[in-house]
């Protein structure tokens, strides 16, 4: 169990937040707008359900404030599959986390995915007994938001895009940070001066370079739509994925959903990865990111 | 089994789940460790640990790649872990089978088994357990329950080797041993040392 935080009860709900962050890994967690849609990302073999009113792939489409969703379609999601249910808040929306915690979600993703809530600040999710994954764009971000409690770290990537060109920028940021830190290890000015340049704890930036690994795992989500962008991201060193519109924006979602699944599980299996991959039908059609203008993008939001 | 297991490697079965933690530690014992993935990766190995994640993600993947038998044939020679998901996994049957959601166990363990048994990720807890009747690994032991499952009823042949109050948390029948905690996230090894014990 890590041990970074000074009060050892903070470390022992840490380590059984990060713990089940741990039971995740090596699968795939699975964008839902409906008890239907869960059931059949269980069926598919999904390790959870991310319960969210619009996939971010309509999100961009119909715009207007997004917000956490109905708790209500989150409690008849919770009751249709026995896999952890996650729901989404607004960045900084510290109420939202806690009407999520009082309906017993398994863990809130603070997402870039919703229209922010705070432009300075993100929830402090120590106090919380759920834990929080949140997404990153590079390491300094992720030391910030361990910093202030999430158990799991994502990429970005670019939500709703299904194109997963910021997803594998966002995860080559993140290693390439972590293996520059190496050469500080043992020279604390030098590491002083990464943390602030990061703004990130001067113990979690000494950590990272000592160890070569983020301290919670790393996961990757935005713009995964295909069995070969699972196996893609694994391949990364992504531990899990993340596949929103991706499934339930293609023409076929229960196969593409099986099929991803087992991508996630044989990522270093090129035949493998074939075989998953023949006769799944149209992936979700998507928007380059390259040609989307800045204002569209939603990688951007978070601080 | 022969003296000659001792020196071959454990398996984790690394469909899902926290098997790298498991790695980790045995490792630390000085035991090496392979990941298995598809039946023939069964061959040569001393004994196989099945680690905590999501049951019915395990239950899927085990019938696609055609694990289940080869997986229940091995057990039959040879020890089997299982921790949480794992437990799960070698149960006897589950409680409320409407709420199984498919999760089918490989039937090794005669035991029935509630998951989710104390709730959700909030009623996830740490407790010290009393373990009695494993070699080497009797006493007080700091357990980690994440969305742990219960065991509410045993068979003749399965010994109670675990407590948390009165209630069983750790069993075993011959060599296969069943937790519903996670050893592989504490830094105390004193179970994966009786695991390989029983090896």
């Amino acid at each position: 169990m890590q041990t970074f935080w000074t009060d050892p009860r903070l470390d022992a709900e840490f380590g059984r937040k990060v713990g089940l962050a741990e039971m995740l890994k090596g699968g795939v967690i699975m964008d839902v707008t409906n008890a239907e849609q869960a059931v059949i990302a269980q069926e598919a073999g999904a390790v959870a359900v991310m319960a969210l009113e619009r996939i971010p792939s309509e999100i961009r489409k119909t715009g207007g404030i997004a917000r956490m969703s109905q708790p209500a379609m989150i409690r008849d999601i919770q009751k249709a599959v026995s896999i952890p249910v996650m729901a989404k808040v607004r960045i900084g929306h510290f109420v939202e986390a806690q009407i999520l915690e009082a309906l017993g979600v398994d863990f809130i993703d603070e997402s870039e995915v919703l229209t922010p809530a705070d432009n300075v600040n993100h929830v402090i999710k120590h106090p919380f007994k759920v834990p929080f994954v949140c997404g990153c764009r590079n390491l300094g971000e992720a030391l910030r938001r361990i910093s202030e409690g999430a158990a799991m770290i994502r990429t970005k990537g670019e939500a709703g895009s299904g194109d997963v060109v910021e997803a594998v920028r966002h995860m080559r940021e993140v290693l390439g940070d972590i293996a520059r830190l190496a050469e500080f290890v043992g020279d604390s000015e030098a590491l002083q001066r990464e943390a602030d340049e990061m703004r990130a704890p001067y113990d979690l930036v000494a950590w990272v370079a000592q160890n070569g690994k983020l301290p919670v795992p790393n996961f990757a989500a935005g713009g995964i739509a295909t069995p070969a962008d699972a196996a893609m991201m694994r391949q990364l060193g992504a531990e899990t994925v993340f596949v929103g519109s991706g499934i339930f924006a293609s023409d076929d979602p229960g196969p593409r959903a099986k099929a991803i699944v087992q991508a996630a599980v044989f990522f270093d299996d090129p035949k493998k990865l074939l075989e998953v991959s023949m006769d799944l039908g149209e992936p979700m059609r998507g928007r380059a990111v390259n040609e989307m203008a800045e204002g569209e993008k939603m990688a951007g939001r978070g601080w | 089994m022969s003296d000659g297991a001792r020196d071959l490697p454990v398996g984790l079965l690394s469909l899902q789940g926290d098997y790298a933690k498991h790695e980790a530690a045995f490792r630390a014992l000085g035991c090496a460790t392979r990941y298995v993935r598809r039946p023939a990766e069964l061959e040569g190995l001393r004994g196989l640990v099945i680690p905590g994640g999501e049951s019915t993600t395990m239950t899927r993947l085990i019938d696609r790649v055609g694990l289940r038998g080869p997986l229940r044939d091995f057990a039959a020679h040879h020890p089997v872990m299982g921790t949480c998901a794992g437990l799960i996994m070698l149960a006897g049957d589950l409680a409320d089978e409407v709420a199984a959601h498919g999760v089918q166990p490989l039937g090794l363990l005669d035991c029935t088994v509630r998951r989710n048994g104390y709730g959700t990720q909030v009623d996830s807890f740490d407790a010290p357990v009393v373990i009695s009747g494993l070699p080497g690994a009797d006493g007080t032991y700091p357990a980690v329950f994440i969305r742990a499952p219960r065991i509410v009823r045993t068979g003749p042949g399965v010994e109670v080797v675990g407590r948390h109050g009165d209630e069983p948390v750790a069993i075993r029948q011959g060599r296969l041993l069943g937790l519903t905690f996670h050893p592989e996230l504490t830094e105390d090894l004193r179970l994966h040392r009786a695991f390989l014990d029983l090896a």
